[in-house]
């Protein structure tokens, strides 16, 4: 009998289809591993075996019944626990929200619940989404499979762990600064980061508005088209949805990448360590060799990034965790953990009487600065490539104390957030057993095309069957 | 560039033990520093960006949908007193 | 010293929309259960966004044109950021930089004289919920109803150019009528879909500068209250300047009870409201034209009204002010003189303001609530016309038809006032002749002063029904004989 846990979604929505697999049998093979490595790794906060179940039998009915399913049907996957999930406890890794069991559905999750998938759980990740290693959950660290003593990458690190180790075929994330591709580099996986504005963020837990992304991680690249096919789309409930009519992301993945320009921003790679940059840049050579054209650019405002974000991040954070006074719902403020404070600290302050204009003006100023810098680009480039992370996977406690060189971390990611534009992260390949992954971020709306270069590196380096020993 | 942590945490209603005050004012001083190399770059000509994803005039009719049940309202709240949310009181009447 | 008040208004009027600004729950939540008319978004509750009300934008965007204001074509939505309980995200979303409208005036009649005021600002924002405050278990607590929460609101501010509670409340007033004129809104102050906040200061007479303090002053509901509370504080803070000192920059309340203001302070307020773009709101860039339209489309105001009534129906400044008090009078009025065939704008109005608008007054009614018509008073006075009736009795009928709302023939023929007739006059004249002969044999002798009591006896036998000139004429006709 064939693995079930080692199934792609591709691979596992066929064999769904033809009978060959029940989604209970899938689920259930899901559910033990889930429960069997999260005592390990404190992927998820909660598992929702009776859901979950439940769920799996309506799928089986369902195929019975021969009714037409999406690809996604009885998939088992996680739900990073930002993601509102009405009467699941959903607790954005707080204590403030410890006991919080919503009365709504996220609009992705209703959506993912339209297409029948199964929940397997509520991931773990750094409380608030505040942090790129999973160290700021209160309720522990997530590890990371490749390596127990390494973080896995944050925010969503629960759900990069869960996936890693095979405890979901998928989980959603958020990407505020990278919070989804930095986890998909650290655990080897294809992390999404769409276009803002293309997946509703109606129902997830808002960290910082202007910047949010609502995406997903998955082994493939193709996985990864599915989701977004059931997640993306104008939604009324959020005014900032963009009415861009949704394409079938899967249509023409195996297109290639002839005649695709690719520009490689110098910026970028200055100052990469030099493995890291070794590893992307073999993996550039590929997809030259497949036909794309490598073109140097130059992103000039890309230093400003990290100090812009971390103003603008902060500032709507402070706003946002205001709601949380413990009097409708949750734990009052003291509970917030001491990277939450410190956030809501320096928004706080940075949008403060007399200082407002030395720092959140001239960080929008500053942000229209770096979107022209990737509006210019893509007039010469289909696409950039870039790294996602500076370094490989951290060890625990190594950057906890030194707020600043975290935040630095974040160098290579927050401008596409601060830009808005769509970026895809995929594994590159390995240094020493530790996954590296890179960017490919192209103009507004062409996730599509990202797919079609990302599938093409993925058919040659196959990075996707590597699996972590534990 | 120092901040007022006791002012600013008192805008933020939030309450920090000495040692979060003592930390954060440290650690907020090095981000600070940080930020000044925005300085470096002259924006005087740049409009600033609040919205980037260039729609406008978004809106909705004015059409009242069902609104969440009391019992929904109130479930997650600490303390609740027929029908309301309950918190201490928060005026201090002179006179 | 003589002293010299600075007042300024801030003015919230609650937009009487189906729902509300940012979410879909009902605005009509007056009476409701508590938290019955809430939904994530207007409870705050994580993870929610607004969306905003087209009808609400309009409506506000059609008050800044009534008040004479620049239309912003660039306009959008910022965060307030306070902490208070009944601020459920901890942020109001309101309009800082760039509201719906900036710069108009107000101009109203006080005291006979033409007065303007400039208005800084009318910018759209969102209600906060509503506390109450009482005792549970022995203990002090307040409690919070969310229902009128997110409920949309237009805040007008006034320029610091009010120096009298007079002023102060022809102002509001005039803006009231304004409103009430747009549709957008009951302004009921009782059922506080108007709030009048005064800032009050005291200056010495002769200076121009602003004070270095203000009183803001709340929970004020009627007019007569907003003069009573201004008037309160002026004495207050002269006192306090006359002792040398200044007084304290505050929030006072009104306690209509006692007839004075008092300190409301809550506990640790710091205010620096962080204003910032509210990025979950894209924002709204309309075009001269959409501006261009809605005037277009807006009903005649108050005071376009009121010149048209002077120049179209020949009266009085002071009948037409009158009139046109209300878009609902002024229609009634418009619709009798039509429904009339004789027109006399004049008697009608007479009418309106004589007995219809005094009743309204007395009553405090609204006159949408009345189940009375146009033509039925164009019936009433046609009836007096015809002699079917005596004006004093058209009256009685009138108050009749304002109460229960029947017409004039149903009420006539219920009461039984119906003049009686010529004839049957002439026999009662006759009679009254035949019983009095001694009085009238003094009438005819040059006593004149008798007449009136013939009358009254006329009047005594047909029940007040005789019309009292022809009961004169037939009276002086017959003794002649």
């Amino acid at each position: 009998m064939i693995d079930l846990t080692q199934l792609t979604i591709k691979e596992a929505g066929e064999q769904l289809k033809a009978k060959q697999v029940k989604a209970t049998e899938l689920t259930e093979a899901y559910l033990d591993r889930a429960q069997k490595f999260n005592k390990k790794l404190n992927a998820f906060i909660t598992i929702t075996e009776d859901i979950a179940k439940e769920q799996a039998r309506k799928v089986d009915e369902l195929i019975a019944d021969n009714q037409q399913l999406s690809p996604l049907a009885g998939i088992p996957i996680g739900l990073k626990d930002n993601y509102l999930t009405n009467g699941i406890k959903t607790t954005a890794a707080s204590k403030v929200l410890e006991d919080y069991i919503p009365v709504y559905d996220a609009t992705a999750v209703t959506r993912l619940k339209d297409a029948n998938v199964v929940f397997v759980g509520k991931t773990n990740h750094d409380a608030w989404a505040h942090g790129g290693s999973g160290e700021n959950s209160d309720f522990g660290n997530t590890l990371n499979p490749y390596d127990v003593t390494r973080v896995p990458g944050g925010s969503s690190s629960g759900s990069a762990a869960a996936l890693a180790a095979d405890m979901c075929m998928a989980a959603t994330g958020t990407d505020t600064g990278g919070s989804i591709r930095l986890p998909a580099s650290f655990c080897n996986l294809v992390g999404l980061k769409p276009t803002y504005g293309r997946v509703s963020r109606y129902g997830i837990v808002a960290m910082a508005s202007s910047l949010d992304s609502i995406g997903h991680l998955t082994k493939t690249v193709y996985d990864s088209a599915l989701i977004l096919n059931a997640t993306a789309g104008h939604d009324e409930m959020d005014s900032t949805t963009s009415t861009e009519a949704v394409i079938d992301y899967t249509q023409d993945i195996e297109r290639g990448v002839r005649g695709i320009k690719i520009g490689i921003p110098k910026e970028y790679f200055e100052g990469l360590d030099a493995k890291i940059k070794k590893v992307i840049m073999d993996a550039v050579k590929k997809l030259e060799s497949l036909g794309a054209e490598i073109v140097d650019v130059s992103l000039p405002h890309t230093e400003y990034g990290v100090a812009t974000y971390y103003i603008i991040q902060p500032s709507e954070v402070s706003s946002n965790l205001a709601r949380y006074d413990g009097i409708r719902y949750g734990s009052g403020r003291e509970a917030f953990g001491s990277e939450a404070k410190r956030r809501i600290i320096l928004g706080t302050f940075t949008l403060s009487s007399g200082y407002y204009d030395a720092y959140y003006l001239k960080a929008m100023k500053v942000r229209r600065l770096i979107r022209e810098d990737f509006t210019k680009t893509f007039e010469k480039v289909d696409c950039i490539i870039a790294p996602v992370s500076p370094t490989l996977p951290f060890k625990f406690g190594e950057k906890a104390n030194d707020p600043l060189q975290m935040y630095l971390a974040d160098i290579y990611t927050v401008n596409m957030n601060l830009a808005g534009v769509p970026s895809l992260a995929i594994p590159a390949g390995f240094i020493d057993g530790l996954p590296v992954g890179m960017q490919i971020i192209g103009p507004d709306f062409t996730e599509k095309q990202l797919y079609q270069i990302g599938f093409a590196h993925e058919q040659e380096a196959q990075l996707y069957k590597e699996r972590p020993k534990i | 560039m120092k901040i007022d942590i006791a002012h600013v945490a008192k805008l933020a209603n939030l309450k920090l033990t000495p040692k979060e005050e003592k930390d954060f004012e440290k650690q907020l001083s090095a981000i600070l520093d940080y930020f000044k190399d925005l300085q470096k770059l002259n924006t005087e000509k740049v409009e600033p960006i609040s919205n980037i994803t260039g729609l406008q005039n978004v809106s909705r009719e004015d059409e009242p949908k069902p609104s969440l049940s009391q019992e929904d309202a109130l479930k997650n709240a600490p303390k609740i007193h027929n029908g309301f949310f309950e918190v201490d009181a928060i005026f201090q009447e002179n006179e | 010293m003589k002293y010299e008040p600075v007042i300024g208004l801030e003015i919230h009027i609650e937009l009487n929309t189906k729902s509300k600004m940012f979410c879909s729950c009902s605005a009509e939540y007056f009476g409701a259960d508590p938290n019955t008319h809430t939904c994530p978004v207007c409870l705050g509750l994580p993870g929610a966004l607004p969306v905003a009300n087209k009808v609400a934008i309009a409506s506000a965007q059609k008050l800044g044109i009534a008040l004479h204001c620049e239309n912003l074509l660039s306009s959008k939505f910022d965060r307030k950021n306070y902490f208070y309980p009944d601020l459920a995200k901890g942020y109001q979303i309101s309009q800082y930089q760039e509201p719906f409208s900036l710069k108009g005036y107000i101009e109203f009649d006080v005291n006979g004289e033409t007065v303007k005021i400039d208005v800084t600002r009318a910018h759209m924002e969102e209600d906060t919920g509503k506390l109450a405050h009482a005792e549970v278990e022995n203990k002090k607590v307040s409690l919070i109803d969310f229902n009128r929460s997110g409920v949309p609101l237009v805040e007008i501010v006034s320029e610091p150019q009010i120096h009298s509670s007079d002023v102060a409340k022809g102002y509001a007033q005039k803006l009231q009528q304004i409103a009430r004129y747009l549709g957008i809104s009951d302004c009921d102050m009782e059922k506080g879909s108007m709030r009048i906040e005064p800032n009050v200061s005291l200056r010495p007479a002769g200076s121009n500068d602003l004070p270095q303090y203000k009183v803001e002053l709340k929970n004020i509901n009627s007019f007569r209250f907003v003069q009573k509370a201004i008037e309160y504080e002026i004495t207050r803070q002269t006192e306090i300047l006359e002792k040398g000192e200044t007084p304290a920059l505050e929030t006072r309340g009104w306690d209509e009870i006692k007839n004075k203001t008092f300190s409301q302070r809550a506990k640790e307020m710091a205010h620096d409201y962080r204003y910032f773009p509210e990025p979950d709101l894209p924002p709204y860039l309309f075009t001269k034209e959409y501006v261009a339209e809605l005037k277009a489309n807006m009903p005649e105001l108050p005071d376009e009204k009121r010149a048209r009534f002077i120049r179209d129906y020949q009266l009085s400044t002071y009948d037409c002010a009158l009139l046109t008090t209300d878009i609902d009078l002024a229609a009634f009025f418009e619709d009798t003189v039509k429904a009339y065939p004789k027109g006399e704008p004049k008697r009608i109005a007479n009418w309106i303001i004589g007995e219809l608008l005094r009743r309204l007054n007395e009553s405090q009614t609204p006159l949408s609530s009345l189940n009375l018509v146009p033509a039925s008073l164009a019936e009433l006075l046609l009836l007096t016309d015809e002699g079917k009736i005596t004006t004093a009795s058209a009256k009685e009928i009138f108050e009749k038809m304002i109460t229960s709302g029947k017409n004039a023939q149903e009420l006539i023929k219920e009461f039984g006032v119906e003049a009686i007739t010529t004839d049957k006059l002439e026999e009662v004249v006759e009679m009254v002749i035949k019983q009095n002969d001694k009085v009238v044999a003094e009438y005819k002798a040059g006593k004149e002063q008798v007449f009136g009591y013939l009358i009254g006896q006329i009047q005594r036998q047909t029940q007040g029904k005789a019309d009292p000139k022809t009961a004169a004429d037939l009276l002086v006709k017959k003794i002649k004989k």
